[in-house]
């Protein structure tokens, strides 16, 4: 049961991100101080005797994208909620500051009481922002988004995929430096799965963040990473890693490049092995 | 010239303003269309049922035995246009009706109360849970005498009758929407590590209002019961509705008897109608009823 986790950044990594608050960190500042989040022997059994995780280990750094694809039910989502302290791990070390995570989670988790405003405030309020500040900051994200005009509609009046960009918005906010995503556009339909990848895309170029992403779709794990992670089925382990050699910014129309289409189908063999 | 307006229209941002005005005008639409659904059928059902019970006084019973059923207009005349009975009437209500609110709102505060310490502490939540249900399971008519025989019949033991049969659904359902905010809510409050207050003021609570409405629109019916019961029971003190009905009816005052029933139902209707609103104004701009979003 041992689980420690640091909870200062070096101080070189959080005067970058005051500095730049939702611009793009100059090219000459060398982020990769440290990594941001890294795993090292992550073991994971629940008490039920469950083994969901076996031996994990790989890190994250500021400015790389990391994407874990792997069959249902492998331990995907067990990762970052022990990443992100939900879960404790049954072995390993987990290294992460936890005081400002951003977890966009599988359902967008708006309070249908407080309004697309209100509810990207929400994180700043916990963190006890003072209302000046988590106004602007909610304002800067909910532009970012594109949901401007929406500020003060419920979420019962917004279709699954403004749902999911109040959600992002929401994360947005608090300037995470390590972003998880649990497979958080599983249930929006393809079109919109596509914008929202892209939107995730232009966020991560400007914001540089530390970003692991857990998703079903091979095409959507290639087209958004840096580094794409298989994982088997349960225990979970990882079987094979592909680095995706794809310049920033990129374009939508990446996924219809020869090269993109060669990566994928590697992936997807290596997915195949992975379920056995 | 309305086809390059629409698509410039669609290049921008937001695809979704038109349809929301679309159904802004949809709604609008069967909003009229769905009063004149809920108005005209019940108002031709009491037209009939009015038809029936004069078919009943004046078709069915002999003219000796008319008292058992006067028509409607001996009711109007006698039960809501002869002053000093109507006084007499509106009296009676408005004693229970103190009675009533005040039984409610310590039920309210109570109930509230308890719900929100079971829902902090599951041992709390064992040891009361059993005596609420029990509570609840009590025949409130096997109860009155003893309330009557601790505390006499004065408006406190009224007011005891109506907390006791008013206070079960208030705990129920404040626990039940304590509880049923979602668990991926929770991991977004633990993550950002806010505090027991926090959790209770900012998710559990407003996740509840729902919830809660639904028991007070409950337990306000059952309190003007408890109110009426216990003002009939104890049969002296202060006359509320309850005396007044004994009376009517031992003295075969059937006009009386018929009008003192309508405005106590009235009374019931109202409160009823009154906790509806008031929902409708506190949480009705985000919660949709339970029926579907309008996606």
């Amino acid at each position: 049961m041992s689980l420690w986790s640091t909870f200062s950044l070096p101080n070189g990594l959080t005067t970058v991100r005051a500095v730049t608050k939702f611009g793009r960190p100059s090219d000459e500042e060398d982020l990769r101080v440290a990594a941001a989040l890294s795993f090292r022997d992550i073991s994971m059994t629940f008490p039920d005797g469950t083994e969901a995780l076996r031996d994990v280990s790989f890190s994250v750094d500021r400015g790389e994208f990391v994407t874990i694809v792997g069959p249902s039910g492998c331990g995907k989502s067990t990762l970052l909620k022990i990443a992100s302290g939900l879960l404790a791990n049954t072995g390993g070390t987990v290294e992460v500051d936890r005081e400002r995570i951003g977890y966009v989670f599988q359902d967008a988790t708006l309070l249908p009481w407080r309004t697309v405003q209100q509810n990207v405030e929400l994180l700043c309020e916990l963190h006890g922002f003072d209302p000046a500040d988590r106004r602007r900051l909610a304002t800067d994200a909910i532009e970012l988004v594109g949901l401007r005009g929406f500020e003060n509609h419920y979420p019962k009046s917004l279709s699954g995929g403004m749902k999911m960009r109040v959600s992002l918005a929401r994360t947005l906010t608090l300037e995470p430096p390590v972003f998880l995503f649990d497979e958080p556009f599983g249930a929006v339909d393809e079109i919109t799965r596509a914008r929202l990848n892209e939107e995730t895309l232009n966020l991560f170029e400007r914001e540089q963040f530390a970003g692991l992403f857990i998703t079903h779709s091979i095409s959507e794990a290639v087209f958004l990473s840096t580094r794409v992670h298989v994982m088997s089925a349960r225990p979970g382990r990882l079987v094979a890693t592909y680095e995706i050699p794809f310049e920033y910014p990129r374009k939508p129309e990446l996924r219809f490049d020869p090269e993109f289409a060669r990566i994928s189908g590697e992936v997807a063999a290596s997915l195949e092995g992975a379920h056995t | 010239m309305s086809m390059p307006d629409t698509s410039s229209h669609d290049s921008q941002v937001p695809d979704m303003t038109e349809p929301l005005a679309a159904a802004d005008k949809l709604r609008k639409q069967s909003v009229q269309r769905g009063v004149a659904a809920t108005v005209v059928p019940p108002i031709f059902f009491g037209v009939l049922l009015v038809g029936v019970w004069y078919l009943v006084s004046y078709g069915i019973l002999e003219e000796r035995q008319r008292f058992l059923l006067e028509p409607p207009h001996a009711v109007l005349t006698e039960g809501f246009l002869n002053g000093a009975n109507l006084a007499e009437i509106l009296g009676g209500l408005w004693s229970s009706t103190k009675v009533a609110l005040i039984g409610l709102s310590v039920s309210i505060v109570l109930g509230m109360s308890l719900a929100v310490a079971m829902s902090q502490t599951k041992l709390i939540e064992r040891a009361v849970f059993p005596y609420a249900v029990t509570l609840q399971a009590i025949p409130i008519l096997a109860i009155v005498p003893l309330i009557q025989f601790w505390f006499g019949t004065g408006q406190f033991s009224r007011v005891i009758v109506c907390v006791i049969i008013s206070l079960f659904p208030i705990i129920v359902n404040t626990l039940f929407g304590l509880q049923s905010a979602e668990r991926g809510h929770h991991d977004l409050f633990t993550l950002h590590h806010a505090s027991r207050w926090t959790r209770l003021t900012k998710l559990t609570f407003p996740a509840a209002t729902p919830a809660i409405f639904a028991g007070l629109r409950i337990s306000a019916g059952l309190s003007v019961i408890g109110a009426i019961v216990g003002d009939f029971f104890f049969g002296r003190g202060e006359v509320g509705i309850g005396q007044l009905l004994q009376k009517y009816a031992n003295r075969l005052l059937g006009e009386q008897l018929l009008a003192a029933i309508v405005m106590s139902s009235a009374l019931g209707v109202g409160v009823f109608l009154f906790f509806g609103w008031l929902q409708n104004r506190a949480i009705g701009k985000w919660y949709d009823g339970g029926g579907g979003a309008p996606t």
